[in-house]
């Protein structure tokens, strides 16, 4: 089937500082395919995309389209070669119009000036391709996300036209928006183009790819047949190992965690999520799943007191807490370590020691400073507990590796003692070292009587360490399992939705 | 499109309703006479406000304008006074100076990667050191084709003169508007506004349009330069001080975001004018003081700023879910 | 101790830049260095670079908190414009010298917590936010001293400008004394980690449980408080305000202040006593261009070739290998002002 291959990488190398990304990877997509490119965080996938794409340039392998070898330079000389990219947020200009964000550059001209008419005239032929009928004069913005990605692929497949990468372009959208996607994909898969398609959801692979590869560490693990790959296996490519993590979770459930310690009632937020009832236990780990969107940050930002809730009411054993702020959260004992380390985590210039110094300061008060040797002291005692590694406690913690910076925002918790943890996805894109040490201190906290709401979307993990599971479906609490129930089966049952729903 | 035009037309309302407030109370403003000499006072300003306009819109700022204005003239008194050279010739040779300087700080903001802010701030010490460099004092024009230049003018029905210098305005105002709305460059600007990396990743020419933009700011800078060395016949270094300070002002009340990336070079025209008639109008009261008008313009641009965050927050709202499960 | 040493590094720069251009003006005018003291007070060149650089190091204390913040106050030069003019109707007016201290500090506290306000509660752009004063501010000071030259002669208010205190003008003990006492409460609280963290990343600051808007406000604050300072130095120093010209365009000698002590634009990491020695350094290349005889219509080209060689020092191509081992998001900041708008896109 060679001949019917559009792209074809073999032997790709990238080298990064201290870090091999990418290990001599082939890669093969053919006309006319949907091919899925899996792995986990920091498997190569986003390098070995960006080095197709010439956003990086790579230090070893060929690079093939339509058996003709190429270089590109950067994304705009792909682009021009054929290789479009959407990614996951939108690179579109949100003040410009739609017909402007599809011609940029090419505008339509009559006696030297812009032709606004045909321009619009042209978008709009250009977007029924994909049964949109939208006014193209409006700004990119006033559409939804949905919408705009649509438009990105639009004006990626009309300057492309041979190799359409979409990355992740799902995570942010619904599942009605997923199947209009999908039907797009379709459209273009059958005239012809070769897709790339990277995701996180399972469901979706299966839904729409034709292949899929699987990379590891920067490796290749293997391309297969969709059709002739099971769930398990894919997972087992993944991962590298047989999961043995519903068997060994067993044991965790049938434990009993303490008394109630914290009962949240009716909390909810209009647009955010619906008002849900929450208990969480002494010594008790909750596990909490959905999908991208689900509301699953927006349960832990209300927790937190990130965002006012507009309703319901939060207790500490029997007695009334306001959450009007992470500051009062954290003055009752919480601790909240968001999702996006890169954005809401770390502090990225100052140093290891005060990053893990801050929460405990910000509580103080900043009229109470923590002595450079108490600093010390205390960044050397979580850097020696949780094994950050680093060289110094100097060090800016932005040079620190992901799973490293993750470390050490747990550590700026632990060091306020907290009661009551929110970890929002602690272990997306770290290392596997990093990843299983995590889970061990998710499971020590919680023996030491730490309570603790973890996210996740690695349905395995959530299993083997959560007592309960509740699950999200469109900014809902969905269901709760508790004891043998919680499986993998059953979470992603759940987040599928039977139509069964609670009412809450 | 309502939250893009939206500023643009609140400039204009507040211009028409204070224009007619003050045609009440003072019924002799509403002529030509006072139209005329609006846009012959506000000429300088209006014309150095349209580059000021792309340079915000591409979400920069340009501090060096007001020096710019004032190099060029210094530089034409100086050279009509030593030399013989037409003043055509020498108004040629000013626009291309002002032009290579903005260019020059476009290149530097683009490949040292320096906030404009501060690239600018340099030009704006640099500038205006030239003019001192080249002479300290106020140097009168004599040449007789500035008289020339000065005596055409359109006498408009009701008695009032459009000047060669307001004239010069408006068609600023009509190129740069074509500019803006018509041309990929203007489109470019307008991206480069909306964000540099993603304009630079959509194949807009980063660099080329960068400079292009300070370029221009740079010639319509020594465009008002000639145009203020007409107004007033002489060269001072130390004239315009803080031109570039009203040109802000002008184009923000003119309805455009100060962070770039939406406005109108239209709306600039009506901000150099709302800014005129409170001078105007100051000056037909007798009474009031100038300062009121440096308090009337800050409150305007507080009250705009306020007005664009309004309709930021608005928009956005919709769309935060969105960008929060990204 | 390792802070002082690490302290020691972080202003060797801007040291030897000093010492480079005080040894370059002593080349050219060998007296530069002669200090005498007369009448129990000092004189020589070397305490008038001092003391005419005060109302730019007394702005730097507070533009350097507010720049760590990740902001900028533009409005500086009018406030100061506006506290002089307060302190000298006030004089004129009769107030006993605390009065017209505390309303003219008073008002500049006023100014800062209106910029404060804006930028931490309604998120308004700092340059932006600080914008409106800037442009009011000259026509407020008008207001109050009715557009004329409002002198004084309350020999107290008098000698915040010309007074000396053990030898040393008054405006050097205020700025040293000022400047010295704020680095230190920074430093000895948790003050300055709290304004960096909030300067770098605002959202995790708050995440952690720091009140960012409560630290903007001080800041900005702060940086009125300084500018109220400054006004007074320089009005008491003519026995008069001027709502004209006081102060007029400090805001940007203040700012250079703070880069040329080697504070980045872009927040975070500040050292105040760097900024004190960055207002030096542009006092000293003033007085310098003045005293070697250099005609002083330079003066202002030479600035700009200053900016310009500290621009190609810290531009960030030069340390762009740093910059580019951290992975840059897909919406990567590319250029200076956007760097901000991006930020505030992409948080909710």
């Amino acid at each position: 089937m060679a001949s019917s291959a559009v792209l074809t990488a073999t032997g790709i190398v990238k080298t990064f500082p201290g870090a091999r990304a990418l290990d001599g990877v082939d890669f093969e997509l053919r006309r006319g395919e949907v091919h899925a490119l899996l792995g986990e965080n920091g498997a190569g996938k986003s390098t070995l995309i960006k080095c197709l794409t010439g956003a990086y340039r790579r230090d070893g392998g060929r690079v093939e389209l339509d058996g003709v070898p190429i270089d590109p330079r950067d994304p705009l000389d792909a682009q021009k070669l054929g290789i479009g990219t959407v990614y996951q947020e939108v690179n579109l200009l949100p003040n410009l119009s739609v017909a402007e964000n599809l011609f940029l550059g090419r505008q339509p001209r009559r006696f030297g000036l812009v032709a606004p008419g045909e321009m619009n005239r042209r978008a709009r032929a250009l977007l029924a391709g994909y049964d949109m009928d939208i006014d193209v004069s409006a700004p990119l913005a006033s559409y939804s996300v949905a919408v705009q990605q649509v438009i990105a692929i639009a004006r990626a497949v009309d300057l492309s036209g041979k190799v359409l990468i979409l990355d992740e372009p799902t995570a942010s959208l619904d599942a009605q928006e997923v199947r209009m996607l999908f039907r797009i994909v379709r459209d273009l898969q059958a005239k012809g183009l070769g897709i790339v398609f990277i995701t996180h959801f399972f469901e979706q692979v299966y839904a729409i790819s034709d292949r899929i590869t699987v990379l590891r560490n920067g490796r290749l693990v293997g391309t297969r047949e969709t059709a002739q790959l099971p769930r398990k296996d894919l997972v087992t490519m993944m991962l590298g190992h047989e999961l043995h993590a519903t068997e060994k979770a067993a044991d965790t459930h049938v434990e009993n965690a303490g008394p109630v310690r914290y009962a949240f009632h009716g909390l909810g937020k209009t647009g955010k999520i619906k008002p849900f009832d929450l208990e969480i236990r002494q010594g008790e780990v909750v596990g909490m799943a959905g999908l991208l969107g689900s509301g699953r940050t927006e349960t832990a930002e209300l927790l937190f007191g990130v965002e006012t809730a507009d309703s319901g009411t939060c207790e500490r054993e029997g007695e009334r807490l306001s959450l009007a702020s992470p500051r009062a959260a954290i003055a009752r004992g919480f601790g909240f370590c968001p999702e996006d380390r890169k954005v809401d985590g770390i502090i990225g210039d100052l140093s290891v020691r005060e990053n893990i110094a801050l929460a405990l300061q910000a509580r103080r008060g900043w009229m109470r400073p923590l002595s450079r040797k108490e600093q010390d002291a205390l960044a050397d005692r979580y850097i020696k507990a949780l094994d950050i590694r680093t060289t110094d406690r100097e060090k800016p913690i932005r040079l620190l590796s992901g799973g490293n910076q993750q470390k050490a925002i747990l550590a700026r918790w632990l060091a306020t003692n907290p009661e009551f943890l929110i970890l929002d996805e602690p272990t997306r894109g770290i290392d596997v070292g990093a990843h299983a040490e995590i889970i061990r201190l998710i499971e020590s906290l919680c023996a030491q009587g730490m309570s603790l709401l973890v996210i996740s979307s690695e349905l395995d993990e959530l299993v083997a360490y959560s007592h309960r599971v509740i699950v999200l479906r469109d900014r809902e609490h969905v269901a709760e399992l508790v004891g043998g129930d919680v499986t993998t089966e059953n979470i992603v049952e759940a987040i599928a939705g039977q139509d069964r729903r609670r009412a809450s | 499109m309502n939250a893009k035009t939206l500023p643009l037309y609140a400039t204009l309302v507040i211009f028409v309703v204070a224009f007619a407030l003050c045609a009440f109370q003072y019924p002799s403003m509403l002529s030509t006479r006072v139209i005329g000499n609006l846009l012959t006072d506000n000429a300088f300003l209006g014309i150095a406000a349209v580059g000021m306009t792309f340079v915000i819109l591409s979400g920069g700022i340009d501090l060096s304008i007001g020096s710019v204005i004032a190099f060029t003239g210094v530089f034409l008194a100086v050279v009509l006074e030593r030399t013989s050279i037409h003043p055509l010739f020498a108004f040629v040779l000013a626009l291309a100076i002002a032009t290579a300087f903005g260019a020059v700080m476009g290149a530097i903001i683009h490949f040292l990667e320096m906030p404009p802010f501060i690239v600018t701030l340099a030009g704006m010490f640099l500038a205006r050191g030239m003019a001192f460099v080249l002479s300290i004092d106020s140097i009168p024009i004599r040449h007789p084709f500035y008289a020339t230049l000065k005596s055409l003018y359109w006498v408009m029905p009701g008695g009032g003169r459009l000047t060669l210098i307001g004239g010069a305005m408006l068609v600023v105002f009509a190129l740069g508007i074509l500019i803006a709305q018509r041309t990929r460059f203007g489109t470019n600007v307008y991206a480069l506004g909306g964000g540099a990396h993603t304009a630079a990743l959509m194949g807009v020419p980063v660099g080329r349009t960068t400079i292009g933009i300070y370029a221009l700011s740079g010639f319509v800078a020594g465009l008002s330069g000639i145009a203020y060395s007409l107004y007033t016949s002489a060269g001072y270094s130390l004239a315009t001080v803080g031109v570039e300070l009203d040109a802000i002002a002008a184009v923000v009340i003119g309805g455009t975001l100060l962070t770039g990336g939406a406005g109108f070079v239209g709306g600039t025209l009506i901000g150099v004018l709302i800014q005129g008639l409170i001078q105007t109008y100051i000056t037909f009261d007798g009474t009031l003081s100038s300062w009121w008008t440096k308090i009337l313009i800050g409150g305007l641009l507080f009250a705009f700023i306020l007005l664009q965050k309004g309709i930021l927050s608005l928009s956005r709202g919709g769309r935060a879910l969105s960008v929060k499960g990204a | 101790m390792s802070g002082a040493k690490a302290l020691g590094w972080r202003l060797l720069p801007q040291i030897v830049a000093l010492v480079a251009i005080l040894l370059l003006i002593w080349l050219s005018f060998p007296g530069f260095f002669t200090v005498e003291m007369q009448n129990g007070r000092l004189y020589g060149s070397l305490i008038d670079v001092m003391n005419r650089g005060a109302p730019v190091a007394l702005l730097a204390v507070g533009m350097t908190l507010v720049i760590a913040t990740r902001g900028i106050d533009l409005s500086v030069g009018a406030v100061m414009a506006i506290c002089g003019a307060v302190a000298a109707s006030s004089s004129v007016r009769g107030d006993p010298l605390v009065v017209t201290l505390a309303m003219s500090l008073g008002i500049g506290l006023l100014c800062g917590l209106w910029n404060g306000v804006l930028v931490a509660f309604l998120n308004i752009q700092p340059i932006v936010a600080t914008l409106v004063l800037m442009v009011a501010g000259r026509g407020i000071a008008q207001l109050i001293t009715e557009g004329a030259i409002l002198t004084f002669n309350d020999p107290g208010l008098i000698f915040i400008g010309s007074g000396s205190v053990f030898g040393l003008p008054m405006p050097v003990v205020l700025w040293l004394v000022f400047g010295i006492a704020v680095a230190l409460i920074v430093r000895r609280t948790a003050l300055g980690l709290m304004i960096e963290a909030t300067g770098v990343n605002r959202r995790a600051a708050m995440l952690s449980g720091i009140q960012a808007p409560a630290f903007l406000m001080s800041a900005y604050m702060l940086s009125g408080l300084c500018a109220a300072l400054a006004g007074l130095v320089v009005t008491a120093d003519i026995r008069g305000a001027d709502a004209n010209n006081a102060g007029l365009w400090l805001e940007l000698d203040a700012i250079l202040a703070v880069v040329v002590g080697g504070n980045s634009l872009l927040g975070g990491r500040f050292s105040i006593i760097a900024s004190l020695i960055g207002a030096m350094i542009i006092q000293s290349v003033n007085t310098g261009i003045l005293l070697s005889g250099f005609p002083p219509e330079f003066n202002l080209i030479i600035k700009a070739a200053i900016i310009v060689l500290i621009l190609l020092i810290q531009s960030p191509r030069m340390s762009h290998l740093a910059a580019f081992a951290k992975p840059a998001g897909p919406a990567a900041p590319a250029v200076g002002m956007q760097k901000d708008k991006t930020i505030e896109r992409t948080a909710p």
